[in-house]
């Protein structure tokens, strides 16, 4: 015997006649999904409510988080562009909850279209709990970036993960643009972070996150806010973003003074790891992730 | 813009007026005809304090080049900067020192200097911690260097690290830091939050011995600096000037000054920056609130409120190059923020003094030190002639408990204990007495290994009040401790009217009653 999926008309909804023809379907999911209700002041105090007083404890227990350099964004006016490396779910709330004021409570996060608003519901959670906005990484579309530049200029401040999603490998992935032409369209500094850790605690591919161990927690290293300069195009001001983070993962793994002589030279080791077979990235990786903790991440 | 100070003339009504009073306040009416001399509001600070070091740096006063030009492979380069003394209360991070330091290490690096190392200049006074360093300096220098031994904290004990540059025409032994004498290049990186510190003086006392800080931290230099606040008639400042140069004539000094404005205390005590009259109903809440609860715990407890609170000052202008061009410079930076014009003298000076002085900071203000910051800092607060008449009375408002740091001051208690018991003149105490406690081995073991001040410095606070001393007629102290109170050789008062009338048996009745408001800092060019 078939199970009814669903209520008869007239107490569900009528079919189509295959005869008529459907009127285009508006699309509100993927980057169709309209978030302005979620920067409303009701929805605002709840994700205060939400990022300080759920997450921020949440992340304390599994993560504890250590921020350090706060100090260089003592002085910079919002808004401005927060850009990271990106290992994990976990990166978006360890930035968010470490963010100072005036930028915390104001500010949007630009997530993966395909990834976060895939279906309503997701997008509804994912925009009030954290401020999501969809961004379009598959193809290069005009609607996101507008957006998001709207959005600058109305003083909300902008978190990106410019590699474009979470490192499959452990090893960071060339800078996308996307910051970079912000910041130049909208004359607004971006802000370089480095994060260590949260890919031990949650990497890609798996369903929940570890509970760090003692003195194995998660840093965050803020750099200084870096200005476009004159004559200057995204590319390179991504490139010297990226640099800027390279320098970042440099001083968590030395210290500033060595980071600012290699940075000086040149040498600072690159955040994409070497070029070559998987294991050998994994092999590499091991060794950096060694020489940081003293622990071996291979068994 | 921020307003002027001003001399406000005491009326019936004219409200109380706020005195500093240790780790609390009290609430004054002063006889109307009196005045109260007010600092001026903070000065905007920098709009971008990084660019403006950037800028300085690249663009030096004097016959000094631009820094970059001064750096190169090979070099052997010293960087080193005031300690904790400066400023007060301890500033918001990032401190100046923070941000000059870390834009010079960057020219640094971008020039391919790998001997570098930094030293904290503190003279004699005690060392510094690793929290104070960190605060001063910021996590990133302070991990990148102390660990491998390269941020160090000049020891003026050390006698195999010290060299003796030579003797000026005087005879003044100018013996300095042997790392940073013998270095390619040295950068002094300072605070300067009174018209006394910078300049030749930075180097002069910050690292050299006690051999070379006799020549100027002394008794009748003291006398004659009129004041010390104001270099050109200071003969603290003419002896330094005639060291440091002898010192640039054999090193290269590249010397970075900072000023700051006076914003002094964080919005919590924002009532304590401003007019009584303009207090608001949450000015006025915040006062009781402070107020009442400071005298219901106990002051160790409420010492530790106040040395947690850190200022929210903030840089006013930055300059480089060649020490007397960046110092001459810094000094009109300074009376920017600090000049107050006012007219004439009074038979009776009053003061509030606060919970901290230079040299306590995390600790005590002990009597000795209650001495020192009224009679030497706050009287010396002028140019021209001081605010209180030859033979008038200084009047003080501060608990004076007969207290002090076993750690931070132990040669402090002993003078206190034994020196002034016998004297409390300043000549016979140095003839008799410093020798003594200046080559005391306990006391150099305890400067050297532990974080205390150096024998002779309980001295230095002495002398720091000499001229003062010569000059008043009586000093009272209002709310002090009666047996710490008499052993400086004070008269205690319990009440601002008490010590009022006792002043009148000295000055006459119906004195002329200056009272200065202080801090915020200020400086009073009297006429």
């Amino acid at each position: 015997m078939r199970v009814p999926v669903r209520a008869r008309f007239p107490l569900g909804k009528p079919n189509w006649p295959s005869s008529v023809p459907r009127p285009a379907l508006e699309r509100r999911t993927g980057v169709d999904y309209d978030t302005d209700w979620a920067r409303k002041p009701a929805a605002r105090v709840a994700r205060a409510v939400i990022v300080d007083d759920v997450l921020r404890p949440a992340l304390h227990l599994i993560a504890s988080p250590t921020v350090h350099g706060e100090d260089r964004l003592v002085g910079l006016e919002a808004p401005a562009i927060f850009v990271a490396n990106h290992h994990s779910h976990l990166d978006t709330s360890v930035l968010l909850t470490s963010l100072p004021e005036p930028f915390r409570h104001k500010a949007v996060v630009a997530a993966a279209a395909d990834y976060f608003f895939t279906t309503r519901a997701k997008g509804a959670m994912s925009a009030l709990a954290i401020g999501a906005i969809p961004m379009e990484r598959t193809k290069v579309g005009r609607r996101s970036a507008d957006m998001a530049a709207e959005l600058l200029d109305d003083g909300w401040n902008l978190i990106m993960f410019p590699e474009g999603g979470r490192s499959p490998d452990g090893w960071g992935r060339a800078f996308r643009g996307g910051a970079a032409y912000l910041s130049l369209r909208c004359g607004r500094p971006v802000v370089p972070l480095y994060i260590e850790g949260t890919g031990r605690l949650w990497r890609r591919g798996k369903k929940w996150p570890k509970v760090a161990k003692r003195g194995e927690g998660v840093h965050l290293v803020f750099g200084s806010p870096v200005w476009p300069e004159e004559g200057e195009d995204a590319r390179r001001l991504a490139a010297r973003v990226e640099n800027t983070v390279a320098a970042l993962a440099d001083e968590w793994s030395t210290d500033w003074w060595s980071a600012r002589r290699r940075a000086a030279t040149g040498t600072t080791p690159g955040l994409t790891g070497p070029s070559g077979g998987a294991w050998r990235r994994a092999w590499a990786l091991d060794a950096d992730a060694s020489s940081r903790s003293g622990r071996r991440a291979w068994p | 813009m921020s307003r002027p100070g001003f001399v406000l003339e005491v009326d019936r009504s004219t409200p109380p007026i706020l005195f500093h009073h240790g780790e609390g306040f009290r609430l004054e009416k002063l006889p109307a005809g009196s005045r109260v001399v007010y600092p001026a509001e903070p000065v905007a600070p920098l709009k971008d304090p990084d660019a403006a070091i950037r800028h300085a740096l690249l663009n030096p006063v004097g016959d000094s080049q631009p820094l970059p030009s001064l750096l190169h492979s090979g070099m052997k380069l010293t960087i080193a900067m005031d300690n904790q003394a400066v400023p007060l209360p301890p500033m918001q991070r990032p401190d100046n020192r923070q941000r000059v330091i870390e834009i010079v290490l960057d020219m640094a690096a971008a020039a391919g200097v790998d001997d570098v190392e930094l030293i904290v200049a503190h003279g004699l006074h005690r060392r510094m911690t690793e929290p104070e360093l960190r605060h001063i300096l910021g996590d990133r220098i302070y991990d990148s260097f102390a660990p491998h031994g390269l941020l160090t904290q000049h020891d003026a004990e050390d006698h195999d690290n010290l060299v003796l540059v030579g003797r000026t025409e005087q005879g003044e032994h100018v013996e300095l830091n042997k790392r940073a004498v013998t270095s390619d290049l040295l950068i002094y990186v300072n605070v300067n939050l009174v018209a006394m510190d910078g300049g030749h003086k930075s180097t002069m006392t910050g690292i050299s011995s006690y051999r070379s800080l006799k020549h100027h931290h002394n008794v009748t230099g003291m006398q004659h600096s009129r004041s010390f606040m104001d270099p050109p008639n200071s003969e603290l400042h003419n002896s330094t000037w005639r060291m440091g140069r002898l010192l640039a004539g054999a090193v290269k000094i590249f010397q970075i000054e900072t000023t700051l404005n006076t914003d002094t205390f964080p919005s919590q005590f924002s009532f304590l920056q401003k007019r009584e009259w303009e207090w608001s109903a949450r000015d006025r809440a915040a006062f009781l609130a402070t107020s009442k609860s400071l005298d219901r715990v106990p002051p160790r407890m409420a010492r530790s409120i106040f040395h947690g609170m850190k200022s929210p000052q903030r840089m006013t202008s930055v300059q480089a190059g060649e020490v007397e061009a960046v110092h001459q410079l810094t000094l009109a930076n300074l009376h920017r923020q600090h000049l107050v014009p006012v007219e004439g003298q009074a038979d009776v000076l009053t003061m509030g003094l606060p919970y901290l002085g230079p040299y306590n900071v995390n600790s005590i203000l002990n009597p000795l030190l209650v001495m020192c910051l009224g009679l030497g800092y706050f009287f010396n607060l002028y140019r021209g002639k001081p605010l209180v008449r030859k033979g008038g009375v200084v009047i003080l408002s501060h608990p004076t408990r007969w207290e002090f740091h076993p750690v931070h001051h132990p040669s402090y208690i002993d003078f206190f204990e034994q020196v002034l018991a016998e004297t409390t003149d300043p000549l016979e105490i140095e003839k008799k007495f410093e020798e003594d406690f200046a080559t005391d081995p306990w006391y150099i073991h305890l400067y050297r290994n532990s974080y205390a001040y150096h024998g002779v410095h309980a001295f230095y606070m002495w002398y720091w009040g000499a001229h003062a001393l010569q000059h008043v007629g009586q000093v009272i102290i209002v709310g002090g401790e009666p047996r710490a109170v008499r052993r400086l050789g004070f008269k205690p008062a319990s009440t601002l009217r008490d010590a009022l009338e006792m002043a009148e048996d000295v000055v006459g009745r119906n004195p002329s009653i200056t009272h200065i408001h202080n801090p915020p800092i200020f400086l009073a060019d009297v006429t």
